[in-house]
């Protein structure tokens, strides 16, 4: 219990410590994000022995005051979030000190990314639909800064664009709000399941999926990823990337297998369930002719993010063999949470070599995996995960949706899982061939193992997700909304 | 202890590969006492069950993942013949690699892999449900994929992009077969089967057509086989290892576990898929004889003649008679004594002599005979020479072909008999008879050369010994006789 409010109150509070004393951020960072793991672990602890941990704020319960709740989605978001957020705190203070990066950079990274993950936490334990509105808007002007942090053109021109989208997204999801408490006279999850089904339902629930789809860069409205992902410096890449999006995801599962289950039609799921597949599809192509390795790795996530949108129409689809229920609910957890780790170890991989070579095209990495083997090494296990290969977390995703796919008899969907699966390796192979070349032209600036460490931790993880899958897979169950076992 | 051992057979390479990544190049003694120790202690624990599982025991151990999915590592017979191959060669190659790279580039990321590499084949004979073969077989391709690509020059790096193009779309064929399989009958175990109930024949037909595919690109079916021979890129001892006992082989243990351990052998026949995949096997023996014969290079046509050979084991498995089987699983474990022995072979001459092609072979028997001894013995024993290993195997297969009723068999191994003779009686007379003034080389590499004579040894010992019940055609026999042909 103390462990959920000590999670929504450390980053905000780091946040104001980090301002008053910026000479401190970067320890300050490291430590509460290593406080944040350990209160993670033992909140997960807690929920998977105790089941859902919920607390009314100021004793008043629903519809009169406003609740926070850690169920095993929740808390297996947080666990990876404070994961990502330790490794790029360790990855910051190297790659942002300011004899590096700038004072600018290196002062204002470190309080904007801890109210990013504040923001993240917030909408991860929220059941009302209009704090999960502020947390996410919280999270936009939080992201939108860190891309716009560099202060360089390129830069300001994508957190321009992003911000345009993200705000267009947050209008609309608040019309949806409003039509919802105009209908209901609540916004809370919870009550709003048990609601009796009115009009203004159906439209509210189109409004704030679009408007969520286009912050989760949903397949067409990823048009800002790319440049906004790829524009900013590394170790707020990897959390714009591995984390950001998954939080305007966890918002649209509330919304569609928590609180309006009885508005998905066969057509509506159909649509998010090809505009998935289309973001697989697209994204990998996209990602096959970028010239530079950070746009290949921004790409690769409207890719990524595509699949998590097939549990959509795949969600339930049971069969007679089928030992388990809610196994493609399941996989698209575990599709966002490997993603999380391995595309943020990737961003990290990424911004070593930028500081070894100097820049990102591809000719730049040329023989990089001689002078830092470790780092090729984490690059390449998080490749794993990202083409689903076995034994990795990307793999558990892929073999639960693509049973759930043939169970219901829904073929089409696992081509796309294996299709996908192929254009990633694809992808992923140009700049591993790169680095892998036995000539390397330049000499690079060596960087210290300990630095390599820091992805190679997260793309382990990655793979530990699928090797030890078992307990996450316990944990995830826990408060799992029914909707994810008999489908929308 | 019975869950242990399974566990701690993947361990003794799988620790090694791990710890050796972590190493610096210039620990040679802590990078080589693991390799080696890895592999002495491996084939200890082997040993040490090899008569337990003759005595009809059986190890299993269980890791569970998500629900439908776990792991299960199962000794039994079938496990253990190839096993016992993989560790024995490991060890040798180890002996061999060590030798051959010296002070070399790179060589904690080479013998990490390449021990990972034995871990994933070690893995793959152990598994006892369809998914924990599929981890394997993966894991198997990804950690082959350095070890091709390992001396990072341009032909290297090519022969590992065409090695990945072939294996990741076959990867993604035998996913969705072994998905497509298991969301209609539940997670297969090999000791059980796979109860069918309601698919139609014509998917069931369509799963083992995917299932073919998925193992075939490891097994090098015609057409399927273009990445083997490029592969030739890689050092030696990578392409020993590869060639007898890691990939391919990993492909044609796929094969008899697929039409055994999950379809059975009735069911494959009544689906009318056997002949047909015995027609393909038959072909890609004959085509790969020819193609080996067009070949300059010494490595090329090994590699061709690769091809050939383990298609044996193939068409032995596709015609599921009791003899063909038994000679089948005996040609596992003796193409891979003679192939490595080859391939070692085919490493010393371009090591010591800088001999590459063919015609550079003139005079090499008396420059340097202990190898062209040991090369001599792999060669007449790929021709079949009695009582030679290679004998041993067609001799059963041909029997297994007139008991499957299928006679055609006897003319595929008669012309492939005599393809084998038309391309290695030119390297033979060319070591032995040709005159060679002024060749160099020497053989003043005991890593290299006790290797090669230690398989080549071995090779005529399992054609030899073959009646003695713990040779591979003893123990392949005891796996067919205990019922391996449900």
């Amino acid at each position: 219990m103390s462990a959920l409010v000590f999670l929504l109150a450390l980053p905000l509070v780091a946040a104001l410590a980090a301002l008053v004393a910026p000479r401190g951020a970067p320890a300050l960072t490291l430590i509460s994000a290593a406080a944040g793991v350990g209160a993670a672990l033992r909140l997960a602890q807690t929920v998977a022995q105790g089941g859902v941990q919920e607390i009314a704020l100021a004793g008043w319960a629903p519809p009169l005051g406003i609740t926070v709740a850690a169920d095993g989605l929740a808390v297996a978001f947080l666990l990876m979030t404070a994961l990502v957020m330790l490794a790029v705190a360790l990855a910051a203070r190297a790659e942002l000190a300011p004899e590096r990066a700038g004072a600018r950079v290196a002062f204002g990274f470190w309080p904007i990314a801890l109210l990013l993950w504040g923001s993240l936490n917030a909408v991860f334990l929220s059941r009302d639909l209009f704090n999960l509105y502020v947390g996410i808007e919280l999270l936009t002007l939080a992201a939108v800064a860190l891309v716009a942090l560099s202060g360089k053109a390129g830069a300001l021109v994508a957190a321009m664009r992003y911000m345009i989208f993200a705000l267009a997204g947050s209008l609309l999801y608040l019309l949806g709000v409003v039509l919802v408490y105009g209908a209901h006279g609540t916004l809370d999850v919870g009550l709003l399941a048990d609601r009796t089904v009115a009009d203004p339902d159906a439209l509210a629930l189109a409004l704030m999926t679009a408007g969520l789809a286009a912050k989760t860069a949903l397949f067409p409205f990823h048009v800002w990823l790319p440049p906004a992902h790829a524009g900013a410096p590394a170790p707020a890449s990897a959390m714009l990337s591995g984390l950001v999006p998954k939080a305007s995801f966890v918002i649209l599962i509330r919304l569609w297998f928590e609180a309006m289950p009885d508005q998905a039609g066969s057509g509506a799921l159909l649509l998010l369930g090809l505009m998935g597949a289309a973001a697989v599809i697209w994204g990998s192509l996209r990602a096959l002719s970028q010239p530079r390795l950070k746009l290949i790795v921004a790409y690769s996530t409207v890719a990524q993010l595509g699949y998590m949108f097939l549990i959509f129409p795949l969600a339930g689809g049971d069969g007679a063999a089928q030992p388990w229920a809610a196994g493609a609910w399941t996989g698209g957890m575990f599709q966002a949470l490997s993603h999380g780790l391995a595309k943020a170890a990737m961003f990290l991989c990424a911004g070593l070599w930028i500081i070894a070579a100097g820049g990102d095209r591809l000719a730049d990495l040329r023989g990089l995996a001689r002078p830092m083997p470790m780092t090729a090494m984490a690059f390449g296990l998080a490749a794993v995960t990202l083409m689903g290969l076995p034994p990795s977390g990307g793999f558990t995703a892929k073999y639960l949706m693509m049973t759930a796919a043939f169970a219901s008899g829904q073929w089409g969907w696992a081509l796309v899982l294996a299709g996908g699966g192929l254009l990633a390796a694809a992808y992923l192979y140009r700049p591993m061939a790169e680095v892998f070349a036995r000539d390397c032209p330049i000499t690079p600036q060596p960087i210290p193992r300990a630095w390599q460490l820091v992805p190679l931790a997260l793309a382990v993880a990655a793979i530990m997700l699928g090797l030890i899958s078992a307990p996450p897979f316990d944990l995830l169950q826990v408060g799992r909304p029914e909707a994810a076992e008999e489908g929308l | 202890m019975t869950a242990l051992l399974p566990v701690a057979v993947l361990l003794s390479s799988l620790i090694p590969a791990i710890a050796t990544f972590f190493l610096d190049q210039q620990s040679y003694r802590l990078r080589n006492t693991l390799s080696l120790g890895g592999s002495v202690l491996k084939l200890a624990l082997i040993v040490a069950m090899l008569l337990a599982v003759a005595g009809g025991a059986a190890y299993e151990a269980r890791l569970s993942l998500v629900p439908g999915l776990y792991i299960l590592l199962r000794l039994d017979a079938v496990a253990l013949l190839f096993l016992s191959l993989s560790a024995v060669l490991w060890l040798l190659t180890n002996v061999y690699a060590i030798a051959y790279f010296g002070t070399k580039p790179e060589l904690s990321r080479f013998f990490g892999f390449f021990s990972l590499c034995v871990a994933a084949t070690t893995g793959l004979a152990m598994s006892g449900t369809l998914i924990s073969f599929l981890i394997f077989f993966e894991l198997l391709t990804l950690s082959t994929w350095p070890l091709v690509a390992h001396k990072q020059d341009r032909p290297s790096l090519a022969a590992a992009r065409r090695y990945l193009f072939y294996a990741l779309p076959a990867s993604a064929a035998l996913l969705i077969a072994v998905i497509w399989l298991e969301s209609a009958t539940g997670p297969v175990v090999f000791e059980d089967g796979a109860d069918f109930g309601d698919l139609s024949e014509n998917s069931q037909r369509a799963i083992f057509a995917l299932f073919i595919l998925g193992v075939g690109v490891k097994a090098a079916l015609v057409p399927l086989h273009g990445w083997l021979p490029a592969a030739m890129a890689a050092p030696a001892p990578v392409s020993a290892l590869l060639h007898a006992v890691a990939v391919v082989k990993a492909g044609a243990f796929g094969v008899i576990r697929v039409i055994y351990d999950v379809f059975g052998p009735e069911r494959v026949a009544a689906l009318g898929v056997g002949v047909p995949l015995a027609v393909v096997a038959s072909v890609t023996i004959l085509w790969g004889s020819i193609r080996a014969l067009q070949q300059d290079e010494i490595k090329k046509r090994l590699a061709f003649s690769t091809v050939s050979q383990v298609s044996y084991i193939v068409l032995a498995a596709a015609l599921a008679s009791p003899a063909a089987l038994v000679g089948g699983l005996a040609h596992l474990v003796h193409q891979g004594l003679m192939k490595i022995t080859l391939f070692f072979c085919a490493g010393i001459y371009d090591e010591r002599a800088g001999v590459k092609r063919i015609d550079g072979l003139d005079g090499m028997g008396r420059r340097m005979p202990w190898t062209s001894v040991a090369f001599s013995v792999g060669a007449l024993g790929m021709i079949g020479l009695p009582p030679l290993a290679g004998f041993v195997s067609k001799l059963y297969l041909g029997l297994g072909g007139l008991e499957a009723g299928a006679p055609w068999v006897l003319a595929v191994l008669a012309g492939s008999t005599l393809l084998n003779a038309a391309y290695f009686m030119p390297l033979l007379y060319r070591l032995w008879i040709a005159p060679g003034a002024d060749a160099a080389g020497d053989e003043r590499a005991p890593g290299l050369v006790v290797p090669a004579a230690v398989t080549a040894l071995a090779s005529l010992a399992v054609g030899v010994l073959a009646a003695s019940a713990l040779s591979p055609l003893g123990w392949a026999d005891l796996i067919v006789e205990r019922g391996y042909l449900r």
